[in-house]
Protein backbone atom coordinates (compact mmCIF):
# COMPACT_ATOMS: atom_id res chain seq x y z
CA UNK A 1 0.00 0.00 0.00
CA UNK A 2 2.81 2.28 -1.01
CA UNK A 3 0.49 4.66 -2.86
CA UNK A 4 -1.85 5.04 0.11
CA UNK A 5 1.14 5.83 2.31
CA UNK A 6 2.53 8.57 0.11
CA UNK A 7 -0.93 10.03 -0.42
CA UNK A 8 -1.40 10.28 3.34
CA UNK A 9 2.11 11.72 3.85
CA UNK A 10 1.46 14.28 1.17
CA UNK A 11 -1.87 15.23 2.75
CA UNK A 12 -0.38 15.49 6.22
CA UNK A 13 2.14 18.00 4.90
CA UNK A 14 -0.09 19.88 2.51
CA UNK A 15 -3.27 20.40 4.54
CA UNK A 16 -1.75 22.00 7.68
CA UNK A 17 0.54 24.22 5.60
CA UNK A 18 -2.39 25.44 3.55
CA UNK A 19 -4.37 26.18 6.67
CA UNK A 20 -1.53 28.06 8.37
CA UNK A 21 -0.66 30.14 5.31
CA UNK A 22 -4.32 30.80 4.58
CA UNK A 23 -4.89 31.99 8.13
CA UNK A 24 -1.81 34.20 8.22
CA UNK A 25 -2.67 35.92 4.94
CA UNK A 26 -6.28 36.38 6.04
CA UNK A 27 -5.16 37.92 9.33
CA UNK A 28 -2.78 40.28 7.54
CA UNK A 29 -5.60 41.30 5.21
CA UNK A 30 -7.93 41.85 8.12
CA UNK A 31 -5.92 44.74 9.60
CA UNK A 32 -7.80 47.64 8.05
CA UNK A 33 -5.42 47.99 5.17
CA UNK A 34 -5.96 49.92 1.97
CA UNK A 35 -6.24 48.03 -1.26
CA UNK A 36 -7.85 45.05 0.43
CA UNK A 37 -9.77 44.06 -2.68
CA UNK A 38 -6.65 44.23 -4.87
CA UNK A 39 -4.67 41.97 -2.54
CA UNK A 40 -7.64 39.65 -2.17
CA UNK A 41 -7.96 39.32 -5.95
CA UNK A 42 -4.27 38.56 -6.36
CA UNK A 43 -4.18 35.92 -3.66
CA UNK A 44 -7.41 34.33 -4.77
CA UNK A 45 -6.67 34.16 -8.51
CA UNK A 46 -4.56 30.94 -8.47
CA UNK A 47 -7.28 29.14 -6.52
CA UNK A 48 -9.66 29.24 -9.48
CA UNK A 49 -7.06 27.78 -11.82
CA UNK A 50 -6.43 24.07 -11.79
CA UNK A 51 -6.20 21.08 -14.03
CA UNK A 52 -3.89 20.31 -16.90
CA UNK A 53 -2.79 23.86 -17.74
CA UNK A 54 -1.65 24.51 -14.18
CA UNK A 55 0.10 21.16 -13.99
CA UNK A 56 2.06 21.95 -17.16
CA UNK A 57 2.96 25.39 -15.82
CA UNK A 58 4.36 23.90 -12.61
CA UNK A 59 6.22 21.22 -14.45
CA UNK A 60 8.08 24.02 -16.19
CA UNK A 61 8.58 25.98 -12.96
CA UNK A 62 10.18 22.92 -11.35
CA UNK A 63 12.52 22.32 -14.29
CA UNK A 64 15.95 21.90 -12.72
CA UNK A 65 18.09 24.03 -15.04
CA UNK A 66 15.70 26.49 -16.65
CA UNK A 67 12.83 26.55 -14.16
CA UNK A 68 11.60 29.57 -12.27
CA UNK A 69 12.04 28.09 -8.82
CA UNK A 70 15.68 27.13 -9.17
CA UNK A 71 16.42 30.41 -10.94
CA UNK A 72 14.95 32.24 -7.96
CA UNK A 73 16.89 30.05 -5.53
CA UNK A 74 20.13 30.81 -7.39
CA UNK A 75 19.66 34.49 -6.60
CA UNK A 76 20.10 33.47 -2.97
CA UNK A 77 23.05 31.27 -3.88
CA UNK A 78 21.14 28.01 -3.45
CA UNK A 79 21.44 25.31 -6.07
CA UNK A 80 17.97 23.76 -6.06
CA UNK A 81 17.30 20.05 -6.47
CA UNK A 82 15.86 18.44 -9.59
CA UNK A 83 12.40 18.55 -7.89
CA UNK A 84 10.26 16.35 -10.10
CA UNK A 85 13.21 14.18 -11.00
CA UNK A 86 14.19 13.52 -7.41
CA UNK A 87 12.67 10.81 -5.26
CA UNK A 88 13.11 12.98 -2.19
CA UNK A 89 11.94 16.31 -3.57
CA UNK A 90 9.01 15.27 -5.68
CA UNK A 91 6.53 15.25 -2.78
CA UNK A 92 7.69 18.64 -1.44
CA UNK A 93 7.30 19.95 -4.99
CA UNK A 94 3.64 18.92 -5.01
CA UNK A 95 3.16 20.50 -1.58
CA UNK A 96 4.63 23.77 -2.87
CA UNK A 97 2.41 23.67 -5.92
CA UNK A 98 -0.71 23.17 -3.83
CA UNK A 99 0.34 26.07 -1.63
CA UNK A 100 -0.04 28.35 -4.61
CA UNK A 101 -3.82 28.02 -4.39
CA UNK A 102 -3.94 28.86 -0.71
CA UNK A 103 -6.27 31.76 -1.60
CA UNK A 104 -9.33 29.53 -1.62
CA UNK A 105 -9.12 28.90 2.12
CA UNK A 106 -7.91 32.42 2.77
CA UNK A 107 -11.15 33.94 1.41
CA UNK A 108 -13.17 31.83 3.82
CA UNK A 109 -11.02 32.70 6.84
CA UNK A 110 -11.22 36.35 5.91
CA UNK A 111 -15.01 36.20 5.90
CA UNK A 112 -14.86 34.43 9.26
CA UNK A 113 -12.52 37.04 10.70
CA UNK A 114 -14.70 39.89 9.55
CA UNK A 115 -17.65 38.32 11.33
CA UNK A 116 -15.94 38.32 14.73
CA UNK A 117 -17.53 41.14 16.74
CA UNK A 118 -15.01 43.90 17.41
CA UNK A 119 -16.28 44.46 20.95
CA UNK A 120 -14.62 41.19 21.94
CA UNK A 121 -11.25 42.68 21.03
CA UNK A 122 -12.07 45.97 22.70
CA UNK A 123 -13.01 44.19 25.90
CA UNK A 124 -9.81 42.16 25.75
CA UNK A 125 -7.75 45.26 25.21
CA UNK A 126 -9.28 46.93 28.22
CA UNK A 127 -8.45 43.83 30.24
CA UNK A 128 -4.85 44.22 29.09
CA UNK A 129 -4.61 41.30 26.73
CA UNK A 130 -1.62 41.49 24.40
CA UNK A 131 -1.53 40.67 20.71
CA UNK A 132 -0.71 36.97 21.14
CA UNK A 133 -3.38 36.53 23.76
CA UNK A 134 -5.95 38.13 21.51
CA UNK A 135 -5.04 35.76 18.68
CA UNK A 136 -5.02 32.60 20.77
CA UNK A 137 -7.92 33.43 23.06
CA UNK A 138 -10.29 35.18 20.67
CA UNK A 139 -9.42 34.87 16.99
CA UNK A 140 -8.56 31.19 16.80
CA UNK A 141 -11.38 29.91 19.01
CA UNK A 142 -13.92 32.04 17.14
CA UNK A 143 -12.57 30.77 13.86
CA UNK A 144 -12.27 27.14 14.91
CA UNK A 145 -15.51 25.92 13.25
CA UNK A 146 -14.30 27.42 9.96
CA UNK A 147 -10.88 25.83 10.35
CA UNK A 148 -12.52 22.54 11.17
CA UNK A 149 -14.64 22.69 8.03
CA UNK A 150 -11.56 23.47 5.96
CA UNK A 151 -9.74 20.55 7.52
CA UNK A 152 -12.49 18.10 6.60
CA UNK A 153 -12.90 19.34 3.04
CA UNK A 154 -9.11 19.57 2.78
CA UNK A 155 -8.75 15.86 3.55
CA UNK A 156 -11.25 14.87 0.90
CA UNK A 157 -9.84 17.26 -1.70
CA UNK A 158 -6.14 16.68 -1.08
CA UNK A 159 -6.33 12.89 -1.00
CA UNK A 160 -7.88 13.01 -4.47
CA UNK A 161 -4.80 14.45 -6.15
CA UNK A 162 -4.61 12.99 -9.64
CA UNK A 163 -4.23 15.36 -12.59
CA UNK A 164 -0.98 16.85 -11.33
CA UNK A 165 0.81 13.52 -10.98
CA UNK A 166 -0.64 12.22 -14.19
CA UNK A 167 0.66 15.21 -16.15
CA UNK A 168 3.84 16.15 -14.32
CA UNK A 169 5.51 12.93 -13.21
CA UNK A 170 3.29 10.01 -14.19
CA UNK A 171 3.95 8.63 -10.73
CA UNK A 172 7.72 8.88 -10.98
CA UNK A 173 10.55 8.91 -10.29
CA UNK A 174 10.55 5.27 -9.17
CA UNK A 175 6.89 5.52 -8.05
CA UNK A 176 7.76 8.27 -5.56
CA UNK A 177 4.66 10.22 -6.60
CA UNK A 178 2.36 7.32 -7.42
CA UNK A 179 -0.62 8.77 -5.60
CA UNK A 180 -3.55 6.57 -4.80
CA UNK A 181 -5.90 7.62 -7.56
CA UNK A 182 -3.20 7.31 -10.19
CA UNK A 183 -2.60 3.75 -9.01
CA UNK A 184 -6.35 3.09 -9.12
CA UNK A 185 -6.59 4.58 -12.60
CA UNK A 186 -3.78 2.37 -13.88
CA UNK A 187 -5.30 -0.77 -12.44
CA UNK A 188 -8.74 -0.02 -13.83
CA UNK A 189 -8.06 1.52 -17.20
CA UNK A 190 -4.62 0.30 -18.21
CA UNK A 191 -4.54 -3.18 -16.70
CA UNK A 192 -8.34 -3.49 -16.90
CA UNK A 193 -8.57 -5.07 -13.47
CA UNK A 194 -11.95 -3.55 -12.70
CA UNK A 195 -12.62 -5.76 -9.69
CA UNK A 196 -9.32 -4.98 -8.05
CA UNK A 197 -9.72 -1.29 -8.79
CA UNK A 198 -13.18 -1.35 -7.26
CA UNK A 199 -11.70 -2.84 -4.11
CA UNK A 200 -9.08 -0.09 -4.16
CA UNK A 201 -11.86 2.47 -4.37
CA UNK A 202 -13.49 1.04 -1.26
CA UNK A 203 -10.23 1.07 0.66
CA UNK A 204 -9.79 4.69 -0.39
CA UNK A 205 -13.26 5.55 0.84
CA UNK A 206 -12.66 3.83 4.17
CA UNK A 207 -9.33 5.63 4.59
CA UNK A 208 -10.98 9.01 4.04
CA UNK A 209 -13.86 8.05 6.30
CA UNK A 210 -11.45 7.00 9.07
CA UNK A 211 -9.52 10.26 8.84
CA UNK A 212 -12.77 12.20 8.96
CA UNK A 213 -14.04 10.26 11.95
CA UNK A 214 -10.76 10.84 13.80
CA UNK A 215 -10.98 14.55 13.07
CA UNK A 216 -14.58 14.67 14.29
CA UNK A 217 -13.56 12.88 17.47
CA UNK A 218 -10.91 15.50 18.21
CA UNK A 219 -13.27 18.34 17.35
CA UNK A 220 -14.80 18.62 20.81
CA UNK A 221 -11.41 19.42 22.28
CA UNK A 222 -10.68 22.39 20.09
CA UNK A 223 -13.67 23.49 18.04
CA UNK A 224 -15.67 26.12 19.76
CA UNK A 225 -19.25 26.78 18.74
CA UNK A 226 -20.87 29.96 19.81
CA UNK A 227 -23.76 29.40 22.15
CA UNK A 228 -22.12 26.44 23.83
CA UNK A 229 -21.13 27.08 27.39
CA UNK A 230 -17.43 27.61 27.63
CA UNK A 231 -15.53 25.48 30.06
CA UNK A 232 -13.01 27.06 32.35
CA UNK A 233 -9.43 26.09 31.95
CA UNK B 1 -1.99 50.26 21.86
CA UNK B 2 -4.72 52.71 22.63
CA UNK B 3 -4.39 55.95 20.77
CA UNK B 4 -5.67 58.84 22.71
CA UNK B 5 -5.54 62.32 21.34
CA UNK B 6 -3.15 62.93 18.51
CA UNK B 7 -2.53 60.67 15.53
CA UNK B 8 -1.13 57.24 15.54
CA UNK B 9 1.75 55.90 17.54
CA UNK B 10 5.07 55.08 15.88
CA UNK B 11 4.61 51.44 16.72
CA UNK B 12 1.40 51.27 14.77
CA UNK B 13 3.02 52.85 11.74
CA UNK B 14 5.84 50.31 11.86
CA UNK B 15 3.47 47.40 12.13
CA UNK B 16 1.43 48.79 9.24
CA UNK B 17 4.53 49.01 7.05
CA UNK B 18 5.42 45.47 8.06
CA UNK B 19 1.97 44.21 7.05
CA UNK B 20 2.16 45.91 3.64
CA UNK B 21 5.65 44.58 3.11
CA UNK B 22 4.61 41.00 3.83
CA UNK B 23 1.51 41.26 1.67
CA UNK B 24 3.49 42.86 -1.15
CA UNK B 25 6.15 40.16 -1.13
CA UNK B 26 3.42 37.51 -0.96
CA UNK B 27 1.63 39.04 -3.94
CA UNK B 28 4.81 38.98 -6.01
CA UNK B 29 5.39 35.33 -5.12
CA UNK B 30 1.80 34.48 -6.08
CA UNK B 31 1.95 36.34 -9.39
CA UNK B 32 5.43 35.19 -10.43
CA UNK B 33 4.32 31.83 -11.85
CA UNK B 34 1.87 33.62 -14.13
CA UNK B 35 4.48 36.16 -15.18
CA UNK B 36 6.86 33.27 -15.89
CA UNK B 37 4.19 31.64 -17.99
CA UNK B 38 3.57 34.74 -20.10
CA UNK B 39 7.25 35.47 -20.46
CA UNK B 40 8.09 31.91 -21.56
CA UNK B 41 5.20 31.86 -24.00
CA UNK B 42 6.67 34.85 -25.85
CA UNK B 43 10.26 33.65 -26.11
CA UNK B 44 11.79 32.01 -29.16
CA UNK B 45 12.63 28.38 -28.40
CA UNK B 46 16.37 29.06 -28.45
CA UNK B 47 15.93 31.61 -25.66
CA UNK B 48 13.80 29.28 -23.56
CA UNK B 49 16.85 27.14 -22.88
CA UNK B 50 19.27 29.96 -22.21
CA UNK B 51 21.26 29.82 -19.08
CA UNK B 52 20.75 31.71 -16.86
CA UNK B 53 17.09 32.04 -17.86
CA UNK B 54 15.83 35.46 -18.97
CA UNK B 55 13.22 36.89 -16.73
CA UNK B 56 11.69 39.07 -19.43
CA UNK B 57 11.80 37.84 -23.02
CA UNK B 58 14.56 39.74 -24.86
CA UNK B 59 12.91 38.98 -28.14
CA UNK B 60 9.13 38.87 -28.21
CA UNK B 61 7.66 36.32 -30.58
CA UNK B 62 3.91 36.81 -30.80
CA UNK B 63 3.77 34.16 -33.54
CA UNK B 64 4.19 31.51 -30.85
CA UNK B 65 0.49 31.78 -30.17
CA UNK B 66 -0.95 31.16 -33.65
CA UNK B 67 1.78 28.62 -34.37
CA UNK B 68 1.07 26.63 -31.24
CA UNK B 69 -2.71 26.80 -31.56
CA UNK B 70 -2.51 25.57 -35.16
CA UNK B 71 -0.74 22.44 -34.01
CA UNK B 72 -4.00 21.07 -32.70
CA UNK B 73 -7.65 21.42 -33.71
CA UNK B 74 -8.12 24.07 -31.12
CA UNK B 75 -11.49 25.27 -32.45
CA UNK B 76 -12.90 21.78 -32.27
CA UNK B 77 -11.68 21.17 -28.72
CA UNK B 78 -12.92 24.56 -27.68
CA UNK B 79 -16.35 23.85 -29.17
CA UNK B 80 -16.49 20.41 -27.51
CA UNK B 81 -15.56 21.88 -24.15
CA UNK B 82 -18.06 24.72 -24.38
CA UNK B 83 -20.78 22.29 -25.41
CA UNK B 84 -20.13 20.01 -22.43
CA UNK B 85 -19.66 22.82 -19.94
CA UNK B 86 -22.85 24.62 -20.96
CA UNK B 87 -25.01 21.48 -20.81
CA UNK B 88 -23.54 20.45 -17.45
CA UNK B 89 -24.07 23.92 -16.07
CA UNK B 90 -27.69 24.07 -17.24
CA UNK B 91 -28.41 20.63 -15.83
CA UNK B 92 -26.85 21.36 -12.50
CA UNK B 93 -28.68 24.65 -12.07
CA UNK B 94 -32.10 23.42 -13.20
CA UNK B 95 -32.15 20.06 -11.43
CA UNK B 96 -30.40 21.13 -8.25
CA UNK B 97 -32.67 24.13 -7.76
CA UNK B 98 -35.83 22.08 -8.31
CA UNK B 99 -34.64 19.45 -5.84
CA UNK B 100 -33.56 22.09 -3.36
CA UNK B 101 -36.99 23.68 -3.64
CA UNK B 102 -38.64 20.38 -2.80
CA UNK B 103 -36.34 19.94 0.18
CA UNK B 104 -36.95 23.42 1.52
CA UNK B 105 -40.55 24.28 0.66
CA UNK B 106 -42.65 21.18 0.12
CA UNK B 107 -43.72 18.85 2.88
CA UNK B 108 -43.62 15.18 2.07
CA UNK B 109 -43.01 11.88 3.79
CA UNK B 110 -39.40 10.86 4.14
CA UNK B 111 -38.11 14.28 3.21
CA UNK B 112 -35.60 14.56 6.02
CA UNK B 113 -34.32 11.04 5.62
CA UNK B 114 -33.78 11.58 1.92
CA UNK B 115 -32.04 14.88 2.59
CA UNK B 116 -29.58 13.12 4.87
CA UNK B 117 -28.97 10.55 2.15
CA UNK B 118 -28.18 13.38 -0.28
CA UNK B 119 -25.76 14.91 2.22
CA UNK B 120 -24.11 11.54 2.77
CA UNK B 121 -23.31 11.25 -0.93
CA UNK B 122 -21.35 14.48 -0.58
CA UNK B 123 -18.86 12.68 1.64
CA UNK B 124 -18.36 9.98 -0.96
CA UNK B 125 -15.52 10.92 -3.31
CA UNK B 126 -16.70 10.61 -6.88
CA UNK B 127 -13.82 8.34 -7.74
CA UNK B 128 -15.21 5.68 -5.44
CA UNK B 129 -18.24 5.17 -7.64
CA UNK B 130 -16.32 5.73 -10.83
CA UNK B 131 -15.80 2.11 -11.79
CA UNK B 132 -19.42 0.98 -11.38
CA UNK B 133 -20.36 4.15 -13.22
CA UNK B 134 -17.97 3.29 -16.03
CA UNK B 135 -19.43 -0.22 -16.31
CA UNK B 136 -22.98 1.15 -16.39
CA UNK B 137 -22.12 3.57 -19.18
CA UNK B 138 -20.38 0.79 -21.06
CA UNK B 139 -23.53 -1.31 -20.88
CA UNK B 140 -25.48 1.66 -22.17
CA UNK B 141 -23.05 1.93 -25.08
CA UNK B 142 -22.14 5.46 -24.12
CA UNK B 143 -18.37 5.17 -23.87
CA UNK B 144 -16.68 7.62 -26.21
CA UNK B 145 -19.69 9.91 -26.32
CA UNK B 146 -20.41 13.09 -24.37
CA UNK B 147 -23.25 11.41 -22.48
CA UNK B 148 -21.25 10.15 -19.47
CA UNK B 149 -19.89 13.67 -18.98
CA UNK B 150 -23.22 15.44 -19.24
CA UNK B 151 -25.86 13.03 -17.90
CA UNK B 152 -24.68 12.94 -14.26
CA UNK B 153 -25.12 16.70 -14.06
CA UNK B 154 -28.80 16.25 -14.89
CA UNK B 155 -29.26 14.10 -11.80
CA UNK B 156 -28.42 16.88 -9.40
CA UNK B 157 -25.29 17.66 -7.47
CA UNK B 158 -25.56 17.18 -3.69
CA UNK B 159 -23.30 20.09 -2.93
CA UNK B 160 -25.34 22.56 -4.98
CA UNK B 161 -28.61 21.12 -3.64
CA UNK B 162 -27.38 21.74 -0.13
CA UNK B 163 -26.24 25.29 -0.94
CA UNK B 164 -29.50 26.20 -2.65
CA UNK B 165 -31.65 24.64 0.04
CA UNK B 166 -29.90 26.60 2.76
CA UNK B 167 -30.46 29.77 0.79
CA UNK B 168 -34.12 29.05 0.03
CA UNK B 169 -34.74 28.44 3.73
CA UNK B 170 -33.80 32.03 4.52
CA UNK B 171 -36.72 33.34 2.42
CA UNK B 172 -39.95 33.99 4.22
CA UNK B 173 -42.88 31.77 3.41
CA UNK B 174 -45.37 34.61 3.54
CA UNK B 175 -44.59 35.74 0.02
CA UNK B 176 -45.18 32.20 -1.26
CA UNK B 177 -48.46 31.98 0.55
CA UNK B 178 -49.64 35.33 -0.76
CA UNK B 179 -48.84 34.22 -4.30
CA UNK B 180 -50.73 30.95 -3.83
CA UNK B 181 -53.76 32.86 -2.58
CA UNK B 182 -53.54 35.01 -5.69
CA UNK B 183 -53.82 31.84 -7.75
CA UNK B 184 -50.18 31.12 -8.43
CA UNK B 185 -49.25 27.48 -8.93
CA UNK B 186 -46.46 25.67 -7.08
CA UNK B 187 -44.28 25.93 -10.11
CA UNK B 188 -45.22 29.59 -10.48
CA UNK B 189 -44.01 30.26 -6.96
CA UNK B 190 -40.73 28.52 -7.71
CA UNK B 191 -40.24 30.26 -11.04
CA UNK B 192 -41.47 33.76 -10.20
CA UNK B 193 -40.53 34.13 -6.56
CA UNK B 194 -37.95 31.68 -5.32
CA UNK B 195 -35.58 31.79 -8.30
CA UNK B 196 -35.54 35.58 -8.79
CA UNK B 197 -34.85 36.00 -5.08
CA UNK B 198 -31.90 33.62 -5.23
CA UNK B 199 -29.77 35.25 -7.91
CA UNK B 200 -26.60 35.53 -5.83
CA UNK B 201 -26.53 31.86 -4.91
CA UNK B 202 -27.51 30.77 -8.42
CA UNK B 203 -24.62 32.86 -9.71
CA UNK B 204 -22.28 31.13 -7.30
CA UNK B 205 -23.48 27.68 -8.38
CA UNK B 206 -23.09 28.62 -12.06
CA UNK B 207 -19.53 29.77 -11.47
CA UNK B 208 -18.53 26.70 -9.47
CA UNK B 209 -20.02 24.48 -12.11
CA UNK B 210 -18.27 26.33 -14.95
CA UNK B 211 -14.95 26.25 -13.13
CA UNK B 212 -15.21 22.56 -12.30
CA UNK B 213 -16.22 21.31 -15.73
CA UNK B 214 -13.79 23.59 -17.54
CA UNK B 215 -10.88 22.21 -15.54
CA UNK B 216 -12.12 18.65 -15.37
CA UNK B 217 -9.62 16.15 -16.71
CA UNK B 218 -10.29 12.84 -15.01
CA UNK B 219 -13.71 12.09 -16.44
CA UNK B 220 -13.02 13.12 -20.06
CA UNK B 221 -9.82 11.05 -19.84
CA UNK B 222 -11.77 7.96 -18.94
CA UNK B 223 -14.84 8.35 -21.08
CA UNK B 224 -13.52 9.89 -24.31
CA UNK B 225 -11.29 7.97 -26.72
CA UNK B 226 -11.71 9.50 -30.16
CA UNK B 227 -9.48 12.53 -30.66
CA UNK B 228 -12.26 14.41 -32.41
CA UNK B 229 -14.23 14.38 -29.17
CA UNK B 230 -11.43 15.68 -26.95
CA UNK B 231 -11.99 18.56 -24.60
CA UNK B 232 -9.39 21.30 -24.16
CA UNK B 233 -7.95 19.57 -21.10
CA UNK B 234 -7.42 16.36 -23.05
CA UNK B 235 -6.14 18.22 -26.09
CA UNK B 236 -3.64 20.02 -23.92
CA UNK B 237 -2.47 16.72 -22.48
CA UNK B 238 -2.08 15.31 -25.99
CA UNK B 239 -0.19 18.42 -27.08
CA UNK B 240 2.14 18.03 -24.11
CA UNK B 241 2.80 14.43 -25.08
CA UNK B 242 3.76 15.44 -28.61
CA UNK B 243 5.62 18.70 -28.06
CA UNK B 244 6.88 17.93 -24.57
CA UNK B 245 9.90 20.21 -24.54
CA UNK B 246 8.66 23.16 -26.57
CA UNK B 247 7.93 25.07 -23.44
CA UNK B 248 7.10 28.31 -25.22
CA UNK B 249 4.32 26.65 -27.21
CA UNK B 250 3.13 24.69 -24.19
CA UNK B 251 2.89 27.84 -22.09
CA UNK B 252 1.07 29.66 -24.89
CA UNK B 253 -1.57 26.96 -25.26
CA UNK B 254 -1.95 26.49 -21.51
CA UNK B 255 -2.48 30.19 -21.08
CA UNK B 256 -5.15 30.28 -23.78
CA UNK B 257 -6.92 27.36 -22.07
CA UNK B 258 -6.84 29.21 -18.74
CA UNK B 259 -7.91 32.52 -20.21
CA UNK B 260 -11.71 32.04 -20.17
CA UNK B 261 -11.54 31.24 -16.46
CA UNK B 262 -9.42 34.28 -15.75
CA UNK B 263 -11.78 36.52 -17.73
CA UNK B 264 -14.85 35.13 -15.97
CA UNK B 265 -13.06 35.56 -12.66
CA UNK B 266 -12.40 39.25 -13.23
CA UNK B 267 -15.95 39.95 -14.35
CA UNK B 268 -17.71 37.87 -11.74
CA UNK B 269 -15.25 38.18 -8.91
CA UNK B 270 -17.94 39.25 -6.48
CA UNK B 271 -19.96 36.10 -7.16
CA UNK B 272 -16.88 33.92 -6.83
CA UNK B 273 -16.05 35.28 -3.44
CA UNK B 274 -19.64 35.35 -2.29
CA UNK B 275 -20.07 31.75 -3.40
CA UNK B 276 -17.00 30.53 -1.60
CA UNK B 277 -18.06 32.33 1.51
CA UNK B 278 -21.56 30.81 1.33
CA UNK B 279 -20.09 27.36 1.28
CA UNK B 280 -17.18 27.51 3.61
CA UNK B 281 -18.41 29.66 6.35
CA UNK B 282 -21.27 28.50 8.58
Amino acid sequence: MHSLKITVIFSLASIPLNIVFGLVIAMLLNTNIRGLSVFRTIYYLPAILSGVAVAILWQWIFSSDFGLLNTALRIFGIEGPAWLGSKIWVLPAFVIMRLWSVGGGMIIYLAGLQAIPTDLYEAAEIDGANWWQRIFRITLPMLSPTIFFQLITGVIFTMQIFTETFIMTDGGPANASLFYLLYLYRQAFQNFKMGYASALAWVFFIAILLLTVILFATARFWVYYEGESEEDN
Amino acid sequence: MSTTGFGISARQIISKIFVYLLLGIGSIVVLLPLQWMISTSLKPLSHVFRFPPEFWPQKVVWENYPNALNQLPFDLYFANTVFIVVLCLLGEIIVSSVVAYAFSRLRWRGRNVLFIVVLATMMLPRQVTLIPEFIVFRHLGMIDTFWPLILPSWFGNPFYIFLLRQYFLTHSRELDQAAVIDGCSRFGVFWRITLPMSKPVLGAVAIFSFQFHWNDFFRPLIFLLDQDKYTLALGLRFFQGTYGTEWNSLMAVSLVVMLPLIIVFFFAQKHFIQGVVFTGYK
